[in-house]
């Protein structure tokens, strides 16, 4: 094509840049026509409208002792909800944010007042997946292993969590997500999602 | 590989570098892009890409449909009402599949008349033809397996129906009926192989469209006027001659493929199959997909359970021999006086046998769809080796680019 093309810039300078346009212009026509027929097939692998509206989650927190954690199912992914004692939030609150590994994001703010609802300290409520590679830290059951730091510990590759979920030692990038939920019925409930 | 003789050379570094070690580019080169190819094409030569834009479009609109179904008599039906429902786009994809079925069979039909006409089969071309046949009854399988798998009412009886036909056969039928089954009714099992197959089977149609389109980059192609290229005044280079003009068909004919699936998704379906399958209750009135309904009159016309299954595989299985059936030397129909006719007949007498096929085997259909049975395979068997004998062929050009220029001077 190339060089098909050089010989009749040579021979004919006029019909060569008609032709370059003609050539642009299809080219353009087609890649555009391409994009958009692939746009339904990329679409189609995205989240259906039924899996949206699996969405949130509720969950009874009756039951739950001081010192007990349970985990639920929020969108095919356990989450996390403990019932700390007064113990476990002073220690995550006593710690110095500065030598935290992850200083926190929006989603996973560092400071442990945040990380909870105001008034509601006892209750933590995390996104039970390990940051590292996604498995599921141990420690919420009874007589699992709750790592150097009381929280939670991965098993995987040794991920240590602490009483407020945050990514103290291991190969774990950051603290595990706090993810978005109210309570519901007087505080006997919980809504996440 | 004859790489030296006319091998273009190549700039890229990359592309040299490929090609060295293997030539795909000097493939490329040789096979579509100057590759001779008769100048006198006209757009009935532009179905058999057409075909193949098809079979790429069902294959990718298959796989991303897939991935949302469930081969199970539980969930199948639900799954694709999902798939209607909330799948992103999922109603596209679905009507892009399920029309694409019908407009994929109408560019075969053409492309298979269009061989009949021109007389694309004969020598050197015969294996090129078998293997077109070869393909035709695999699409055939495919499609049938895939209107099973959606689950409705049609899916579940039209399968029943279909599987039947084998327990026809003496001795050896019931059992084979069982054995596709995988059961002693249509069933889950049934469901499950018809999925593996329907999946599988598009693929074997790929290997063998390659067979088809290498045997016909032996022979070279045919053309309208049925005579070899004598030299290169007679050929254009496939790029970029064939290429817009195959192009340029292939749109035209999505336009109207696209009108279908955007204005009328359901014109060549059936509403019965918008009802889950029932296995208690079959329908009042049973009708094949329409790409099936000339073989369905051959069928029903035959008053005899096995002769009328025999009639009706005959009736692809004749096409396979057809390359010797037709005793004419001249290929194309254009300088046969009575054969076009005949063709003509074949066209209406197909179109009669659709008709019949659609309608309940009861009143006139029943003797008509039997006078257009018998003269279905009278074309083939009788007409064609007679006429082939006794038509006197009109005089041939002495080469296409004579009869080109010499057309544009009257």
């Amino acid at each position: 094509m190339a060089t098909s093309n050089k010989s009749a810039t040579a021979d004919h300078d006029h019909d060569a840049s008609r032709r370059d346009f003609l050539f642009v212009a299809t080219a353009a026509t087609a890649a555009v026509g391409g994009a958009s027929a692939a746009w339904p097939f990329i679409s189609s692998l995205n989240p259906a409208a039924d899996t949206l509206a699996l969405a949130s989650t509720e969950v009874s927190l009756a039951g739950i002792e001081v010192g007990q954690a349970i985990k639920v199912m929020w969108r095919g992914k356990p989450v996390f909800v403990r019932r700390r004692t007064a113990e476990e939030i002073k220690e995550a609150r006593a710690v110095d944010l500065k030598t935290l590994p992850d200083a926190g994001d929006a989603r996973s703010p560092a400071d442990d007042a945040k990380r909870v609802k105001a008034g509601k300290d006892e209750w933590l409520v995390l996104v039970g997946v390990c940051t590292h590679l996604g498995c599921i830290p141990q420690g919420s059951s009874t007589g699992e292993i709750r790592g150097d730091y009381k929280g939670w510990f991965c098993p995987c590759h040794g991920s240590h969590y602490d009483t407020s979920g945050r990514i103290r030692k291991g190969p774990a990038p950051k603290n595990l997500e706090v993810p978005p939920y109210e309570f519901v019925n007087n505080g006997t409930g919980l809504k996440i999602g | 590989m004859s790489s030296s003789q006319g091998a273009p050379a190549f700039t890229n570094p990359i592309v040299k570098w490929i090609d060295r070690r293997l030539p795909i580019f000097t493939f490329m080169h040789h096979e579509y892009g100057v590759f001779p190819t008769p100048r006198n094409f006209n757009y009935w030569w532009s179905f058999g890409g057409i075909a193949m834009v098809m079979l790429i479009t069902m294959i990718v609109t298959g796989i991303v449909l897939a991935m949302n179904y469930t081969p199970h008599v539980d969930f199948a039906f639900d799954s694709v009402e999902r798939i209607m429902r909330d799948v992103n786009y999922g109603w596209l994809l679905r009507y892009l599949h399920v029309n694409g079925a019908s407009f994929f069979f109408i560019a075969v039909f053409i492309h298979i008349f269009r061989g009949l006409y021109y007389g694309s089969y004969k020598n050197p071309r015969e294996l090129l033809w078998i293997l077109g046949v070869v393909i035709l009854l695999l699409m055939m399988a495919t499609a049938f397996m895939g209107y099973v798998l959606p689950w409705g009412q049609m899916s579940f009886w039209g399968a029943t129906v279909i599987t039947n036909l084998f327990s026809a056969l003496p001795v050896i039928g019931d059992p084979i009926v069982t054995l596709l089954w995988g059961g002693f009714s249509v069933d889950n099992p049934t469901l499950n192989r018809f999925f593996s197959l329907h999946y599988l089977l598009p693929f074997v149609i790929v290997g063998v469209v390659v067979l088809h389109v290498t045997a016909m980059h032996v022979a070279g192609s045919n053309n309208p006027i049925g005579i070899d290229p004598k030299g290169p005044q007679d050929t254009l280079p496939f790029s970029p001659y064939y290429v817009t003009k195959d192009g340029f068909a292939v749109v035209a004919f999505l336009l109207v493929y696209l009108a279908f699936v955007f204005f009328a998704p359901d014109f060549f379906g059936e509403p019965e199959n918008y009802v889950k399958a029932d296995r208690l209750v079959t329908p009042p009135h049973i009708v094949p997909e329409w790409y099936f309904l000339p073989f369905y009159a051959i069928l029903r016309a035959v008053p005899d359970k096995l002769g009328g299954v025999l009639a009706m595989f005959g009736a692809i299985l004749v096409l396979f021999v057809l390359p010797w059936l037709d005793t004419a030397r001249v290929r194309s129909a254009r300088f046969r006086p009575i054969y076009k006719w005949f063709f003509w007949l074949l066209v209406v007498d197909c179109f009669v046998l659709g008709y019949c096929g659609a309608n309940p085997p009861e009143g006139y259909f029943i003797p008509l769809s039997r006078v257009a049975t018998l003269y279905y395979f009278a074309h083939f068997l009788v007409i064609l080796p007679v006429l082939g004998k006794i038509e006197r062929p009109l005089p041939l050009p002495n080469s296409i680019a004579e009869s080109v220029l010499g057309g544009a001077r009257k």
